[in-house]
Formats: structure tokens, sequence, C-alpha cells
């Protein structure tokens, strides 16, 4: 892939993501706004997520919104703040990214498993 | 003459005998220079470039900067006025002075040569680099092209054409400072107005050469460049059509402006 193609893919990946995240975030914080308004404890959050897939599937492309859009925008702040660029910063990169969607999957499976 | 300072009504302090008089700041020396303070005559209509010259004509002649037309044309009178880039031949000193002074630099972005003067070799060098000659795809042998100017295409060109190569846009922006190998505004405007040129034959590869890491993706949309551009174009404008264009070229449909 050429360094044009690539700087492309990223840039697209960023808005897509960046769009999405938009709705993600919406979304989320309606969710929380009506659970403590609804009063709703612990056990009768985590009966809804086990119950219904939807949850666990929104929240698992959330995190992987996240996760790419952190990644792609942290290495852009490297490459401009701390002149930081080349595969090193890049591998920085896809660490950080990959790092973000472990930790959150494994926040989304502790709710639905 | 030794100066005698003393405020009038309009902030601008006097020199003698009650004629108002400008402070002026001019940058010399190179990089590890130093501001010089110069007392110029106030007069109506004033530009910028007027006190650069009268400096360089009646303080000190060693003054060097750079001018050409005087009318705003050439691009070559650009410096940093009261700490923003500009056109000196066009900007009135009633517009930018502040409390009667005015603080000369050379552009940003640029190395320093000497005074006012800025080693733009870098900036152009990147027009270059942005593949910023056109490519003609007909001889001489060949008739007219024939190019509607109601057309989108021609019509994105005209609206980003009309630039001098003054420089402003490139020490306006942050993106270039943070990251030196970028393009910049002007030399992106011109690939995207050659993008957007019909009779031009290297669209392919100007694509490539302007989306890379130091291309158009770069860009944060910022608009210092738009801001401040003396012939009032928008840079930003043609960086998002090159953004356009690269992202048509990565689904498969070339890199053509339409």
């Amino acid at each position: 892939m050429s360094a044009a193609r690539t700087e492309a893919a990223l840039w697209v990946a960023q808005r897509v993501t960046a769009v999405l995240l938009a709705g993600f975030v919406l979304v989320h914080l309606a969710t929380m706004i009506y659970a403590v308004r609804v009063g709703l404890s612990a056990q009768a959050l985590l009966a809804r997520t086990h119950s219904n897939a939807a949850w666990p599937a929104f929240y698992a492309f959330f995190v992987l919104a996240a996760a790419i859009h952190g990644a792609i925008g942290l290495r852009t702040v490297a490459a401009e703040w701390l002149g930081s660029r080349g595969r090193g910063a890049d591998a920085a990169a896809v660490a950080v990214g990959v790092a973000l969607a472990a930790l959150g999957l494994r926040a989304v499976w502790a709710v639905t498993a | 003459m030794t100066p005698k300072w003393a405020p009038d009504d309009s902030g601008a302090a006097t020199l003698g005998e009650g004629r108002p008089t400008l402070r002026v700041a001019v940058w010399r020396g190179g990089a590890d220079g130093r501001f010089q303070r110069f007392d110029v005559p106030r007069r109506a209509s004033q530009t910028v470039l007027d006190v650069v010259t009268h400096i360089q004509r009646h303080l000190d002649p060693t003054l060097a900067y750079r001018f050409a037309c005087r009318v705003g044309m050439c691009g070559s009178c650009a410096m940093t006025v009261n700490g923003r880039p500009r056109w000196t031949c066009r900007t009135h000193v009633d517009k930018v002075a502040r409390d009667g002074t005015l603080e000369l630099a050379p552009l940003a972005n640029m190395p320093v040569v000497r005074d006012l003067v800025a080693d733009m070799r870098e900036f152009f060098d990147k027009w270059a680099r942005a593949k910023g000659q056109f490519a003609p795809t007909r001889t001489r042998a060949d008739g007219f092209a024939a190019v509607d100017p109601r057309t989108s295409a021609r019509r994105e060109a005209d609206a980003a054409i009309e630039c001098i190569g003054c420089g402003v846009c490139y020490a306006a922006c942050d993106i270039v400072s943070w990251n030196p190998a970028y393009l910049g505004p002007a030399a992106l405007n011109r690939a995207w107005t050659l993008q957007s040129d019909v009779r031009d034959g290297a669209h392919g590869e100007r694509q490539r050469a302007v989306a890379g890491d130091a291309g158009c993706h770069a860009c944060h949309t910022l608009m210092s460049c738009t801001e401040l551009c003396p012939k009032a174009l928008s840079p930003t404008r043609s960086i998002a059509g090159l953004k356009r264009l690269s992202l048509r070229a990565m689904l498969g449909g070339g890199g053509e402006a339409s």
C-alpha cells in the first residue's frame, strides 16, 4: 500500500468512525441518563445486558470505533507535537488501538457472559 | 535627529514639532537577530511597504527587504506585521498599527536570510513536489483546447487560480510548523487547480504526490490560510477538494476533478 493510499484510508477511517461515535455517544448518554433517573440497580442492568444481544453488539462496535479513532488521532498527535513519525510511531499507534479494543471488548464480554 | 516622544490623541507618538510618528520595530540579522527601533513619519494612506522603504532610504540603507511591483501582483513583499503574515504593499498602516506601533519580521516557517528577507526555496520546492507544473496533453500542432468556463471543474480551478505565491498562507499555517515536510496551502492549492484542469495529463501522478503523510490529509482545516490570503482565495477549500479526489481514487474512481 502506497503512502498516499495509507493516508487516504486512515483519513476515511477517522472520519467514518467520528460519525459513528457521534451516534454511539448520544445513545450511550441517553441510556446512562435513563438508567440513573429510573434508578436501575446493577443487577437490573446486568439482567438487561444478558437478555438482549443488541446491547453487547452496540457496545462492541462502540469500542472498536473508539479504538480505531483514538489510535489514528494519537498517531497524528505524536507526529505533530512530538515529531514522532515512521514505523515505530505507527506500531505504537497500532498497539494503543489493539489495547483499547482488547480492554473495551473485555468489559463488554464481562457484562454479556 | 533625536526624536522627542509625546503621545497625541490618536495614540501615535509625535516627532519634534507635532508631526505624527510611527514607532517601528524591525527584525535585523538572521535567525539569532533582534528587533531594532525606528521612528518613521506618519503619512496619509501609508502602506507598510512605504514604511519599510522609508527606513531603507532615509534611516538605514543596510536594511534588507524584498519587493517588486508595489501593487499586489508579484507576491514578493510579504512579511510578518504585528505577528501576522501580510502583503505589505497593499496593507495600510491605519489597519494594522496598534497604538502607533508596528513590529515587522520576516515570514514565519521559512529560514531567515537577513532582516526582513525569508528564504522561500523550500516553499517553492514544495510546489514542485506537489507536481505543480502543468503537464500538457497536446502539442503545438494541435488546435486550442476548448474549455467551457461553466463546467464545475473549470469553476473550481478558476476560484483558486489567482495565487501570487506570496507565502502568506504558508507562514500562517500551524501544520507547516508542526510537520516541516507538509506541502502547505499554496502548493496544494496549485495542485488542486491542475487536478481541476481538463487539459492536464498528470492527474494520477499528482494525486499520489499530494495524498501522502505530508499532503492534503495532514490539513486540520484550521483555515488560517483562508483567513489571511491577500487574494481572498480559500486554500482550505482546495485541500478539501484534494481529499475528496483521494477518496474517489481510493474507491477506484481515478483522480479527476469533476
